[in-house]
């Protein structure tokens, strides 16, 4: 009886030093290895523009050089694509984050006909393909030159104001999927408080809502920016003569991409990082959420 | 008025506006009356004739008091089903303490609402010191509310959050720090002005939610169960401090709750309400002492049901007899010979005597104890009468009971209690309440 139960506890041990063994290596490897094919791309994009380039293309490593990031738009065209693409993610991110608020606050606090309906409808550009869209959106641009009440100029010929309409059309649906979330559990009774305290709708709105909502906002505007920052299959029918960022580099890929656009690539990585890193500072810093604490709060009591 | 001289001098903001034209307009029999004289409100026009009889009795000579709140006919229905209140009238004076007590859905808190103008009648008239506000939003209502979760404002201070108001009427900076801390003050909570309501606890939210209400200066001060999330302890506390917040700054009080304890220790009146309507209105002692229906008779407190037929009279009492072998004795008053009445008699009342030992002034019935628990400083006797029907008994634990020694199990004894101590209740519209109300023993009521 003795020997099949020492066999028994020795098995038991034997388990738990696998367990051991995988808590401790097994699994850090597995998440090294995961974030390593996330980050890879990103870490080869910033480290060629470092590269020292010999003639057009930036492929193979030549040697350390910090010459492209003092002149980081110095490429023919390159400072204007840049700025086209910054001007029209801010002004899209500015009218769909504007208008997107303002769908969400309808859709989450009124029952109205049609509601379900547009419910369903603002998925729609989410879950259709981009390049179905842009060519949707190059045919319904095409064809309102043919209407008379439509006038000369207005969507044709394409530019910045037709790249700006597409963008703010799927970025509304992403500000709104974003808010309808974050306004399902808003504390209604604090609007409430606030009529009650004499407030009336729009200031309920301006000093209660909005301070309450903004981190959603906020959320969704930093989304709506970076969808729209990077776009290229709906900018590229859209743009007629336009060029943006990713155009740009599209474009170049055929000659050989210069070095600059690593760096331009590394810039906006960085700033993308670090407004992650900062926002989290701040969530960190100076309060909880409010929309969560009042949720906490409420589950507490 | 009673309230006049209540309140201090420095705290008199309330204009002594008149209201006694308030009634011109008010095409039903209801006249103001003093405060406490019973029923003011009544389930629509339709049945004050049977209640109108004690309520004049009592009214006497008193001064007529002001009407800050007064509904009219009032209903709110949501959706074409749910008629969550239906046709109350109410009116409640200058400075009274008024609860609606109810189990939940009864309609209580949407009155509340319908008062502060979260919701519109659907059809009927609220009028706020003679004024008609029923179509007024919130912000033009002289009424400020305590929310039963306090909805503070998380993102504000506690001094802004209090300030709230005043800054809406563009007070002056100074005024509102004054003003601001006198109120802090009130609900003792100095020195808490610039945290954030998730850095304080309920209770001290919950008065920071009085504060910020009280500091406008409202005609009158909306509460929604504002200690329903406070434990017992701290409840019981700020029971008694919002009765002295009350009776210092003199302020109609509606206060919303189910729990009829917290009712009865705090107002001068209560409303019972019951699936949208006012079962019954008047002040704490006589809506314990003389429950008019069976839902109010087992909601407030523990009450002891029985039915039986009016038979003769005897002087002040009328004989009421329960079956050919029992007759009980009730006072006269209401009653009709020959009507099958529900009559109750509340378990405190009673007295556990000798089987069969004869008490001619007494209500005396026979029974065998089924249970019996002591709880300290009483003893909980449940008794199996004849006929089925089951009474709660409670008897304090003196030395003349020591002396009787503790009833067991299976003792047979006699329930004794006086006549004047039996009350008539009407089954109502409404049919009597679930029997958790009637037969769960109350420990706190002891």
């Amino acid at each position: 009886m003795r020997g099949p139960a020492r066999e028994t506890v020795k098995q038991g041990r034997r388990v738990r030093r696998l367990a051991h063994l995988l808590d401790r290596w097994l699994l850090p490897l597995y998440a090294l290895l995961a974030v390593s094919y996330l980050a890879l791309p990103v870490l080869v994009m910033i480290l060629f523009s470092f590269n020292d380039p010999s003639g057009r293309s930036n492929i193979s490593w030549r040697g350390f050089s910090l010459e492209s990031w003092f002149d980081p738009l110095g490429q023919p065209g390159l400072a204007e694509a840049v700025t086209t693409s910054l001007a029209v993610a801010l002004f899209a991110t500015l009218a769909a984050t504007v208008l997107g608020v303002l769908i969400g606050l309808a859709l989450v606090r009124h029952r109205f006909r049609g509601r379900s309906s547009i419910n369903l409808l603002i998925f729609l550009p989410m879950s259709t393909p981009e390049i179905v869209l842009g060519v949707s959106l190059l045919t319904l641009f095409l064809a309102s030159t043919q209407y008379a009440f439509v006038p000369e100029g207005t969507f044709f010929p394409l530019g910045f104001h037709t790249i700006l309409i597409a963008h703010i059309m799927f970025n509304i649906s992403y500000v709104v999927v974003t808010m309808r979330a974050r306004l399902q559990g808003f504390p209604r009774h604090l609007e409430e408080a606030a009529m009650d305290l004499g407030a009336n709708e729009w200031t309920t709105f301006w000093r209660v809502t909005f301070p309450l909502i903004l981190p959603g906002v906020m959320a969704a505007a930093l989304l709506a920016f970076s969808l729209s920052i990077d776009d290229y299959v709906i900018t590229v029918f859209t743009s007629g003569q336009a060029t943006t960022f990713p155009l740009y580099i599209y474009g170049s890929q055929q000659r050989g991409i210069p070095v600059q656009v690593n760096v331009v690539g590394t810039i906006i990585f960085l700033v993308a990082v670090g407004m992650v890193v900062l926002s989290t500072l701040l969530q960190r810093w100076q309060r909880p959420d409010p929309v969560e604490a009042v949720e906490v709060e409420g589950a507490r009591t | 008025m009673r309230s006049t001289f209540l309140r201090p001098a420095n705290l008199a903001w309330k204009a002594a506006s008149s209201y006694e034209s308030a009634t011109d307009s008010v095409p039903l029999l209801i006249l103001p009356q003093p405060v406490g004289t019973g029923a003011k409100a009544v389930d629509g026009a339709r049945s004050m004739d049977e209640r109108s009889g004690d309520s004049l009795a009592a009214g006497g000579a008193e001064p007529v008091s002001a009407i800050d709140v007064r509904l009219v006919d009032v209903t709110k229905r949501f959706g074409t089903q749910v008629t969550a209140v239906d046709r109350i009238d109410l009116e409640v004076t200058d400075g009274e303490f008024f609860s609606l007590l109810g189990p939940s859905g009864c309609g209580k808190t949407t009155t509340l609402r319908m008062i502060g103008g979260f919701e519109q009648p659907t059809s009927g008239l609220i009028e706020l010191q003679g004024q008609d506000v029923t179509w007024l939003p919130p912000y033009k209502r002289n009424v400020n509310t305590v929310f039963q979760d306090y909805a503070l404002f998380p993102h504000l201070t506690i001094f802004e959050n209090v300030a709230f108001g005043l800054r809406r009427k563009k007070t002056g900076g100074a005024e509102i720090r004054r003003r601001a801390a006198e109120m802090l003050e009130l609900v003792e909570l100095r020195g808490y002005d610039g945290r954030k309501p998730g850095q304080i606890s309920g209770g001290q939210a919950q008065r920071v939610a009085l504060a910020r209400a009280l500091i406008n200066r409202p005609a009158v001060l909306l509460l929604d169960e504002p200690l329903g999330a406070l434990d017992l302890k701290l409840r019981k506390q700020m029971q008694l401090e919002l009765k002295r917040i009350q009776q210092e700054v003199g302020i109609t009080f509606i206060y919303v709750t189910h729990d009829q304890d917290e009712a009865m220790t705090m107002s001068d009146r209560i409303a019972v309400m019951h699936r949208g309507r006012f079962e019954q209105l008047g002040r704490p002692q006589d809506l314990y002492e003389r429950p008019r229906t069976s839902f109010v008779a087992g909601f407030l407190g523990v009450s002891n049901l029985m039915t039986g037929r009016i038979d003769g009279a005897d002087g002040a009492y009328a004989i009421v007899r329960l079956d050919a072998s029992t007759a009980l004795r009730l006072p006269r008053e209401g009653v009709s010979d020959g009507a099958s009445v529900q009559l109750g008699v509340r378990p405190e009342k009673i007295r556990l005597v000798g089987e069969g030992s004869a008490t001619a002034d007494l209500n005396v019935l026979s029974g065998r104890v089924r249970d019996a628990s002591y709880t300290g400083v009483s003893t909980q006797y449940l008794v199996d009468i004849p006929g089925g029907s089951k009474m709660t008994v409670y008897e304090q634990n003196t030395a003349r009971a020591a002396a009787a020694g503790l009833r067991r199990k299976g003792d047979m004894v006699g329930l004794a209690w006086s006549p004047a101590d039996t009350f008539v209740v009407q089954p109502g519209r409404t049919e009597p309440a679930p029997s958790r109300y009637q037969e769960a023993p109350d420990v706190r009521r002891t």
